[in-house]
Parts: C-alpha cells; sequence; structure tokens
C-alpha cells in the first residue's frame, strides 16, 4: 500500500516539562499509515519523552494529539493500546518468568483461550510478518533478539496500526538488525505506521522514508531521507558542523602488561560466565571488547578488579598473579576501572556524595590520621572540573544532579588521575550525546598515548573498530576471535559475535 | 493411634489462623506489597469478629466484621503504599504496632463496662461455631475424624485457599495481577491498571487475614475475650508464605505442619522426649527460621518470588 496523505499520528505543539526542565517544548510531528519516519536526536533532545507520550505512560502539558484525524486524550497505555499505538520500549517490558504467549497475551481484554487456540494464532502472526518464536520458551530463557520477537509480537497480537520503536538496534548484532528492518518495511507494505528512534545514522538512511529531528527538546526539521546524507542530519541533530571521523593515533611501545590465562568465572547461580578465556593486555594501545550483552563482558572487567571469585585459571600483572588478591591490593598494583556498569553510578560513584567526597572514596586509606583531610581531594576535584570542563553548580553537589556526560567525566578523570597503568572501561559513552562521548573517546586516546593499557567494553561497532587497536570478541564467555581493528569488517565482528569462530569468518 | 489421630485434628484447628494470615499474604505480595502488618490486620480483625459477635450473637455477622474491618486497615496500607509510595517495611511495621493497639484498647474499654468482669461470647453463637456434624460422613471411623470433624472456619479456610490459588493460576485476571508483582513496568505497558489491582489485592488479602484475627479471638480461648489474642500467629503466616512459595494451595498445607508444631506440646508424651514448654513454643519460629535460611540458600528461577516484592512503581520514574 502507498503512503496515503491522511496522517497516522500527527501531533501539534506538544509540550512536556519535568519539574523546571522543559523535556518537549511545542513539538510538532506526524507520520502516515505506510510509511517509516526515524526520530533522530541527542541523549536529552526528548524523543522517548515524545514516545512515552503516545504510549500513555506520560500526559503531555500541553498540545494535542489526532490519530487518524480524530483529536485524542492518551491516559493510559490501555487507552493508547486501544487507538492502535504500539510501543516497543528500548528496555523490555516482559515478565521474566512467563512464557512468550502469556506475555503476549498480558492484559489483553479478551476471553481466556486454551493454549492450543492460542499457540496457533500466535504462530499464525509469526507466519504473516516472517517472525520465529517458540510460544512456550520462558522470557528468561530467551536471547535479545528473541525477547525483542516477542515484544513485536504482542504489538502485532492487539493489531495495532502504528508502530513505536525506541532505539531497537542497539542490542542487536549486524545480521539481526538486517532482519528487524526486514521485518519493518513488510509491517510498511502492509500499511502500518511506523516511528523508530536511533542514533544509527545509517540505519535511518537505510529503513526511514522521512526524518524529524529533534535538538534540545523541540523538533527542528522534517526531512525526505532520500534527500538527506549522513552530514547533514548530524549537523542537524547537534545544532553545528561537527567532524565524525574518531582520532586514532598509532599505538607506541607496546609491550605485554597483562596476561590472561584459561580464566574461568561463575555467575552467581553457579553458571559459567567466562569458559576460559585467555587473551593479552598491552600498554599504549586500546583493546575493544565486543559482544552482544550478558556474553562476559561483566565478569571479565569484575574478574580483572578482583570483585569476583574467580574459578580458575590466572591474570598475570607483569608476571605477578593477581587472581585471590583484594580490590585494594589490585589498584594498589596500578590496575584502575572506569567501569560503568547498566546504571552509571551503581559502581563507581556515590550517587548523593558530591565530587570531593567520590574523590576520597580512592584516596582516603592513604591519607594519615583520624580525621579526613579533604582539601586534596577538593583540589583535584576543582582541576577536574576545569579540565574536563564538567558543568556543574558545584563540587559538593551530589553527582546524581548532574548529567550523564558530567557523571562519565567525574569517574574516568578520577581513575585516570591515579596514574594507572591498565584501565578498565566498561560502555564508557552508554547514553552520552556526540559531543560528550567524543570527549571520552580523546580521553581514552590520552591515556594509550601515555602508554597505558586500556580496556574499552564497548557495544557499538562502528565506534569499537575506529577507537580500538585490537577487537577482542565474546559470545558466551568464550573469546570468538581477536581482529586487528584496522581491517576488520562490521560483519566479520557480527558473525563473531553470534559465534562462529574466527577460521570460518575468515574463509 | 486415637492420640495421633487426635492430634492430626488438632493441628488443622490450631493451623486455621496461619491459613487464612498466609493466603492474605500471598495475595498481596502477588502484586509486590510486602504487608507486614498482617500481625495487626489479623488483631483488628479478631477485635472487630469478637465484638459484632458479642452483640449481634450471629456468626456471619461477625465473620463479615473482622473480613471488612481488615480489609479497612489494608485499605491504609494500600493508601500509603500504592498512592503515596510510602515505604512498605515502616508501613506494614506500623500497620501491626496500631492493629495490635487498637484491638486491646478496645478490648479493655470493653472489659471495664462489661458487669462480670469477663468478656464471653453468647451460648448461641459458641453454638454456631462448633464442629459440624455431617451425618453419615462425620460417623466414619478415622476418616470422619480426620475429614469432617471441624469448625466452620476449617472448611472456610480450605475453601478460600483453593479459590485463591485458581484466581491466581487459573484466570486472565490473575495471569495481569502476578505480572504486575513481577514487573510493574511491564504490566502497566500492557494496559493493566497497575494501581486499581494493587488496592483490590491488598484490601482483599487483608480481609482474608481478618477472618484468621477473627479464629484467634474467638475459637482458640473458648470465646473468652483475652488481650494479644492473635499472639504472633500474624508473623508465622508471613513466613510461611515463603515456606508455601506463592501458592496458596501450598499453604493449606504448610499452615497445617505449622499448627501441628503449635500443639504438639499437648501431644508429646513425656515419657518420649521431656522438654520444657518453651521449646515447643519456639519451635514455629525456630522452623520458620530454618526455612528462611533454606529458602535464600536455594534460591533460583522459577522459586515464585514475585520479582518485584517490596518496590513501590511509579510510571513517570526516570
Amino acid at each position: 500500500m502507498a503512503a496515503t496523505t491522511e496522517y497516522a499520528i500527527e501531533c501539534r505543539k506538544i509540550t512536556k516539562r519535568f519539574g523546571s526542565v522543559v523535556a518537549n517544548d511545542q513539538i510538532d510531528l506526524n507520520v502516515r499509515y505506510g510509511e517509516i519516519l526515524a526520530l533522530l536526536g541527542e541523549n536529552g533532545s526528548g524523543k522517548t519523552t515524545l514516545m512515552n507520550m503516545l504510549s500513555g505512560i506520560y500526559h503531555p502539558d500541553s498540545g494535542s494529539i489526532s490519530i487518524g484525524g480524530q483529536e485524542v486524550t492518551i491516559s493510559s497505555p490501555a487507552d493508547a493500546m486501544r487507538l492502535g499505538i504500539g510501543m516497543i520500549h528500548q528496555h523490555f517490558k516482559l515478565v521474566d518468568v512467563f512464557s512468550a504467549m502469556d506475555n503476549i497475551v498480558l492484559g489483553s481484554q479478551e476471553k481466556r483461550l486454551s493454549p492450543k487456540v492460542l499457540r496457533e494464532r500466535v504462530l499464525g502472526i509469526c507466519q504473516s510478518v516472517g517472525l520465529e518464536i517458540d510460544p512456550d520458551k520462558k522470557i528468561y530463557d530467551m536471547s535479545v533478539s528473541e525477547k525483542q520477537t516477542v515484544e513485536i509480537l504482542k504489538v502485532l497480537y492487539r493489531s495495532a496500526r502504528i508502530l513505536i520503536l525506541d532505539e531497537p538496534t542497539a542490542v542487536l548484532t549486524p545480521q539481526e538488525t538486517e532482519k528487524l528492518f526486514a521485518i519493518l518495511r513488510r509491517m510498511r507494505e502492509q500499511g502500518c505506521a511506523i516511528i523508530i528512534i536511533t542514533h544509527k545514522l545509517q540505519e535511518v538512511l537505510e529503513l526511514s522514508d522521512r526524518v524529524t529531528i529533534l535538538w534540545k527538546g523541540r523538533s527542528i526539521d522534517t526531512v525526505v531521507t532520500a534527500e538527506s546524507d549522513q552530514r547533514k542530519l548530524t549537523e542537524l541533530m547537534v545544532g553545528r558542523p561537527v567532524s565524525l571521523q574518531i582520532n586514532r593515533p598509532e599505538p607506541e611501545n607496546v609491550s605485554t602488561v597483562m596476561r590472561i590465562e584459561s580464566l574461568f568465572v561463575n555467575k552467581p547461580d553457579g553458571a559459567p560466565a567466562l569458559g576460559g578465556i585467555s587473551a593479552e593486555v598491552r600498554t599504549g594501545e586500546i583493546l575493544g571488547v565486543a559482544g552482544v550483552a550478558g556474553s562476559g563482558q561483566k565478569e571479565l572487567c569484575e574478574a580483572i578488579a578482583g570483585l569476583v571469585p574467580v574459578q580458575s585459571g590466572q591474570i598475570l600483572f607483569n608476571g605477578e598473579n593477581i587472581v585471590g588478591k583484594t580490590p585494594a591490593q589490585i589498584i594498589d598494583l596500578g590496575i584502575h576501572m572506569g567501569f560503568v556498569p547498566e546504571d552509571r553510578l551503581g559502581m563507581g560513584l556515590v550517587a548523593s556524595m558530591g565530587m570531593v567526597d567520590n574523590m576520597l572514596l580512592k584516596s582516603y586509606r592513604t591519607s594519615k590520621g583520624v580525621c579526613i583531610d579533604r582539601k586534596p581531594a577538593r583540589a583535584l576535584a576543582e582541576s577536574l572540573v576545569k579540565k574536563l570542563e564538567i558543568v556543574t553548580p558545584g563540587v559538593d553537589t551530589p553527582v546524581r544532579l548532574m548529567s550523564g556526560g558530567n557523571v562519565q567525566k567525574v569517574l574516568l578523570g578520577r581513575e585516570i588521575e591515579s596514574n594507572p597503568s591498565v584501565l578498565v572501561t566498561a560502555y564508557p559513552v552508554r547514553g552520552l550525546d556526540i559531543n560528550s562521548s567524543y570527549v571520552v573517546y580523546d580521553l581514552l586516546n590520552e591515556q594509550k598515548k601515555r602508554g597505558v593499557a586500556v580496556v574499552f567494553v564497548g557495544e557499538d561497532l562502528d565506534v569499537l573498530l575506529e577507537l580500538s587497536d585490537r577487537i577482542l570478541v565474546l559470545c558466551h564467555g568464550r573469546i570468538t576471535g581477536v581482529v586487528d581493528a584496522r581491517t576488520a569488517t562490521k560483519e566479520q565482528i557480527g558473525l563473531l559475535m553470534t559465534g562462529a569462530d574466527s577460521q570460518e569468518v575468515a574463509s | 493411634m486415637d492420640l495421633f489421630i487426635k492430634f492430626l485434628v488438632a493441628a488443622v484447628g490450631a493451623g486455621t489462623p496461619l491459613l487464612f494470615g498466609t493466603v492474605g499474604e500471598i495475595i498481596s505480595e502477588k502484586v509486590g506489597h510486602l504487608n507486614l502488618g498482617v500481625e495487626g490486620m489479623m488483631s483488628i480483625g479478631a477485635c472487630a469478629g469478637f465484638m459484632v459477635g458479642y452483640f449481634t450473637d450471629s456468626f456471619l455477622l461477625a465473620l463479615v466484621a473482622s473480613f471488612v474491618a481488615a480489609a479497612l486497615s489494608a485499605l491504609i496500607y494500600a493508601f500509603l503504599t500504592v498512592t503515596l509510595m510510602a515505604n512498605q517495611n515502616v508501613t506494614g511495621l506500623t500497620l501491626t504496632i496500631f492493629g495490635i493497639g487498637l484491638s486491646n484498647f478496645i478490648g479493655v474499654y470493653m472489659l471495664e463496662r462489661s458487669p462480670n468482669g469477663t468478656l464471653k461470647l453468647p451460648e448461641r453463637i459458641t453454638a454456631s461455631m462448633r464442629s459440624i456434624h455431617i451425618p453419615v460422613l462425620s460417623d466414619l471411623p478415622v476418616v470422619g475424624e480426620l475429614l469432617f470433624s471441624y469448625t466452620p472456619f476449617v472448611y472456610l479456610g480450605v475453601a478460600v485457599a483453593l479459590l485463591m490459588g485458581f484466581y491466581l493460576f487459573r484466570t486472565r485476571t490473575g495471569l495481569n495481577v502476578q505480572a504486575i508483582g513481577e514487573n510493574p513496568a511491564s504490566a502497566d505497558a500492557a494496559g493493566i491498571e497497575v494501581s486499581r489491582w494493587k488496592y483490590i489485592n491488598i484490601v482483599l488479602g487483608g480481609g482474608i487475614c481478618g477472618i484468621g484475627g477473627a479464629y484467634c479471638s474467638m475459637i482458640i480461648n473458648g470465646g473468652v475475650w483475652i488481650s494479644d489474642n492473635v499472639g504472633g500467629l500474624g508473623w508465622i503466616s508471613v513466613a510461611l508464605v515463603i515456606f508455601a512459595a506463592w501458592k496458596p494451595q501450598m499453604a493449606i498445607l504448610g499452615s497445617f505442619v505449622f499448627g501441628a508444631l503449635r500443639i504438639l506440646k499437648y501431644y508429646m508424651p513425656k515419657s518420649v522426649i521431656d522438654l520444657p514448654v518453651a521449646f515447643y513454643d519456639m519451635l514455629p519460629f525456630l522452623i520458620t527460621a530454618l526455612v528462611l535460611i533454606l529458602s535464600s540458600v536455594h534460591e533460583s528461577r522459577g522459586v515464585n518470588i514475585p520479582a518485584n516484592l517490596g518496590n513501590n512503581y511509579f510510571r513517570e520514574e526516570r
């Protein structure tokens, strides 16, 4: 079906405030049936807020929303569903202990169906759009892409005609992304209206018909994808021309500083998280670590930092085995973590403390006397604010009140100031906008130039390929390949991430 | 043998207030609300049931009153934790202290005004609470005594437990309710009215606890009012939820086992094991501690604990 002139969704002058922060400022947006609209914008530009209003999670302070030409009020997710709007959230909204089927029918108003009828109905929907799922499988046994399939089925099961996807590809391998796009295209042909939120410009250009760009809570432009390109979109998104090239200095004085030998680590429930991995970490280079979320990245970082018990194997740092040492002993050796778990503040910083006290967390043991001397920590905090251009009302303001990018700078800055010889960072740019991301890349490169061995656990393959020197690929707790980032391709890494081993990929 | 059958029958009776408490708490915990006010809600139910029974001489009205009064106290808890998002543990503990205090206060007030210094339920209501005699069935040897010799509370308790099990695990509504306790954000996104169902379950659960309280005040002491008549059974109920793995059907078994522990002291022949009575009084709590230890050691998926137990849900949280 060709795009009709009737709008599926038309938003006029939508405004939403959170306290004194204006998240959405008079946003206009529209999408037709049979069309894919990409919604582009940096973090904090209000994309998710806007979509949450369409799906009934938030309520706009002012402005109007029309669905199929009718002005409507969406006051709950149930309302949105009745209007045929289905949202696939960035963090899946699934009940882990339920089967796929139970999740699909959850909350629907119809009478209880026998499992047999239900199973057939679900498989019927699968067939019509080309999805594959085992309806009886429990969510906790599923891979990320299977979970996403369930989310899509949930929406289709209620015959939603308007589909909103919030960063659906962030957790997928390139191959899985292709499959998802094929399904979305098929749904477009069947006359659905689709809004997709993404950071990845290539995907926008590949998939969408039109692009609406948000900037600081305002919709600044809507362009036809075919008449645009990557550079133009970036400029609109950031508000000024930027260079997209990530700097990658040549490694100097490379020598192995840390050697991991057949390391086995178990998860708390006893399942293996790392199944005998061996790797080298070298000074003066950035070792990228790629893998689908949950492939053992977290355990690898925590094993190096001495935070999880190691089943067997060794981690040799300058020839000395650090397995079994306490985190404090490991820090004293000069191994520093800028470990950023999924909630950015979780492990690195104490959210309710200010910068000064967070600096103290790493240095209080070395100071003498009973009382805390805050002076050096305060000086350090102040110098970081200047050096890294950290935006904060003051060095004593609790870090949870700071924006994600600034928190990241505090965390990395503190680790770097202690002159580490190994710096481990996990997802240091997660949730950061383009500008802040580049500041972080520069910081890591600076450390590399100083001869620090940097381990960079990342999720965006484009960034990993541009920033790292070597990339280690994890899959289900095993290393499926270590590739040269200068010659490797995205497809190659994608295959390694799904478990093909390096010989197969090479041939 | 005869003693053993008597022991079993007594165990069922002693387990009955626990059964109501446990099933009520399961209904509340399934929507993610850990209500530590069971002891208090049971006390309020105990007081309301007894007083209404005392004045109206109607067993049915007493039951209704205990349910309604405890449900109202659960409504306070629901308003504080669901709507105002107060801390669940603090609110629950407060409800316990409040409930026990209110119940004792009303009890003492009434005692002072009673002609002979005691409060005793009238004869008609006591008669209607006696063990039901079913012709033929109750007269069967052994089976008759084991299955058909109980007070109406016992049959009501088992019926409520089975009904609640059906509600939670066999209906579409039950599926939705479970989803709320597991992941309220998912349930919300699926169009389930999270707050509404939380209220319904918390209040319903509170009411069921209240009937258990009525058992404590009306049966255990032979229809005579004493203070603190719930005496810690509410706390055992909270722990029994874990023993029952959040399944009302399992609560039937669990409460009768704990009922057996409570009355063991009267049935254990001194010639076999001679232990001080205090040991037996401690036993249910000791086993509770063991259950808690075992269940936390053996923690794995499918243990049924609602994943979001104890967390309030705020839709617009960022």
